[in-house]
């Protein structure tokens, strides 16, 4: 019984990483080409949509605690920390935009943007995050879907 | 571009800021004709310019609480020191002020706390000390580190050195204490995997999502947070800070935190106290 109890919960623990799904790329095993990533790590596009709500939502990218961004005024407190987010995609390529996401630090060195798709990060984390990425796969491939409708 | 947009953005959004915008502002403290140091031009060897207090990263309307001990709400904690101050306890059945005499007697050692103890063999935080006096003179058990009892003692014994400037050893044997300090802040921790200069050393006077970053001194604790709806240590402050970036923080008095405290205070040195401050 107890034995089950367990196994129940690996499955919700890396369901909830979304590492379980087939065709997923995991964080490991993600392959960087001077800081960019050229395919999708889900194998498919992002929902754009979703992305602008991961963006700003405080419990997952929280991008807006850091970049302004005109197309989400009306939220409310945009930090400053980093640059601001109109025209990004004019600036970065697809990949590039994924590669800051997954792992900024291949992009910017020694940035203090954090790594969303990484296992490996800070010493130290909260037992509750550990092993685990900041965004799942999909959540990247949605931000960057909506990363790339900001454009000038 | 981006500093009018952050003014703008503060205007709209951040009712209470009246002086929005990156860096400190101009406003001077003073408490009752008491006027604190909360600027200082820093020491060449020093990674910062000017050293600020975070009293002058906060808005007209928190900065105006801590300007009349009428209005501050960490006053009501500091009565309840006074109370235990002269309060019998322990099997001693004596109180501080049977020792201590009066507590003014205490002016000057917030300033320059941690400080060394030869017996001990190790730097000793306010909290160290005043549990020390509890269990070797008082013969009471002490008091826990968070605990309202602890929170009013430092407060009221905090408030003894204010405008003192802070002046914490950081020579002979506190030199190891600082290096350890210094090698915690700037070692990224946590899922969001930051270290404190980061956000204090690197973007302090931006704002972060609603907050605005301060330099992350150290001389207005034990601090009244409207977060928190009442005081808390110093100790708190890092913890929070720590689980911010979703990192496991370490446990308030440990050696940690107290090397952290030391090397933060050797940052800030010259910085008036103002204990006990308000912050939001
Ligand atoms: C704690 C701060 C912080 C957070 C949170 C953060 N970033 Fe960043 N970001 C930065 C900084 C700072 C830079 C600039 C690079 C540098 O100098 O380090 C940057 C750069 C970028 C760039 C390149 C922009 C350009 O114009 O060059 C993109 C794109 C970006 N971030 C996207 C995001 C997204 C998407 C998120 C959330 C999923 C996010 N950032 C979260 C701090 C942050
Ligand atoms: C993600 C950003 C961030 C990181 C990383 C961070 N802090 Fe903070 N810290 C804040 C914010 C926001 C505040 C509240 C505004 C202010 O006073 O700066 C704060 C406040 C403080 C204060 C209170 C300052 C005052 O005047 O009351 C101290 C002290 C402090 N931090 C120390 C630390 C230490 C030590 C670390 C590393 C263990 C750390 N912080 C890491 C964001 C951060």
């Amino acid at each position: 019984m107890p034995r089950k109890i367990c196994a129940a919960a690996i499955v919700t623990a890396i369901g909830l990483t979304g590492e379980a799904w087939a065709g997923t790329i995991s964080p490991d095993s993600v392959e960087f080409e001077d800081g960019a990533i050229a395919a999708s790590l889900t194998g498919v596009a992002g929902n754009a949509e979703t992305g602008r709500k991961v963006f700003a939502n405080r419990k997952q990218g929280n991008c807006l605690a850091c970049h302004q961004n005109e197309d989400l005024r009306a939220e409310p407190f945009h930090g400053e920390v980093g640059p601001m987010m109109d025209g990004v995609a004019d600036r970065w390529t697809e990949a590039e935009l994924r590669g800051i996401v997954v792992n900024s630090k291949m992009t910017f060195d020694g940035t203090i943007m954090p790594s969303f798709y990484r296992t490996t990060n800070g010493a130290r984390p909260l037992e509750k995050f550990e092993g685990k990425t900041i965004l799942t796969a999909e959540q990247v491939e949605d931000v960057v879907a909506y990363l790339l409708t900001l454009k000038d | 571009m981006r500093q009018l947009f952050a003014i703008a953005a503060a205007a709209g959004f951040i009712a209470a800021s009246a002086q929005a915008g990156p860096g400190p502002d101009e406003d001077q403290l003073e408490i009752d004709g008491l006027k604190i140091v909360t600027e200082v031009k820093a020491p060449d060897d020093h990674p910062l310019d000017v050293i600020y207090s975070g009293w002058r990263f906060r808005t007209d309307e928190t900065q105006s609480l801590q300007m009349d001990d009428f209005e501050n709400p960490a006053m009501v904690a500091v009565e309840y020191g006074i109370e235990l101050w002269d309060t019998p306890a322990g099997t001693s059945n004596k109180s501080c002020a049977d020792c201590h005499g009066d507590v003014e007697d205490m002016a000057g050692l917030k300033a320059i706390t941690p400080k060394w103890d030869e017996a001990a063999g190790a730097p000793l935080t306010l909290e160290d000390l005043v549990n020390r006096s509890i269990k070797e003179h008082q013969g009471g058990e002490g008091w826990k580190w968070e605990s309202a009892e602890m929170l009013a003692m430092t407060a009221l014994i905090g408030m003894q050195s204010r405008g003192m400037p802070v002046n914490v050893q950081s020579d002979g044997p506190m030199a190891d204490w600082v290096e350890k300090g210094k090698d915690l802040y700037y070692t990224r921790v946590g899922q969001l995997d930051m270290s404190c200069a980061n956000c204090h050393e690197d973007n302090n006077g931006q704002y972060i999502r609603a907050d605005h970053l301060s330099q992350g001194n150290t001389n207005g604790f034990p601090t009244y947070r409207f977060k928190w709806q009442g005081l808390g240590s110093l100790h708190r402050r890092f913890s929070g800070c720590m689980k911010n970036i979703r990192a496991q923080p370490f446990k308030r008095g440990s050696d940690e935190f107290t090397a952290l405290e030391i090397y933060l205070a050797t940052r800030g040195a010259g910085l008036g106290v103002e204990s006990p401050s308000v912050r939001n």
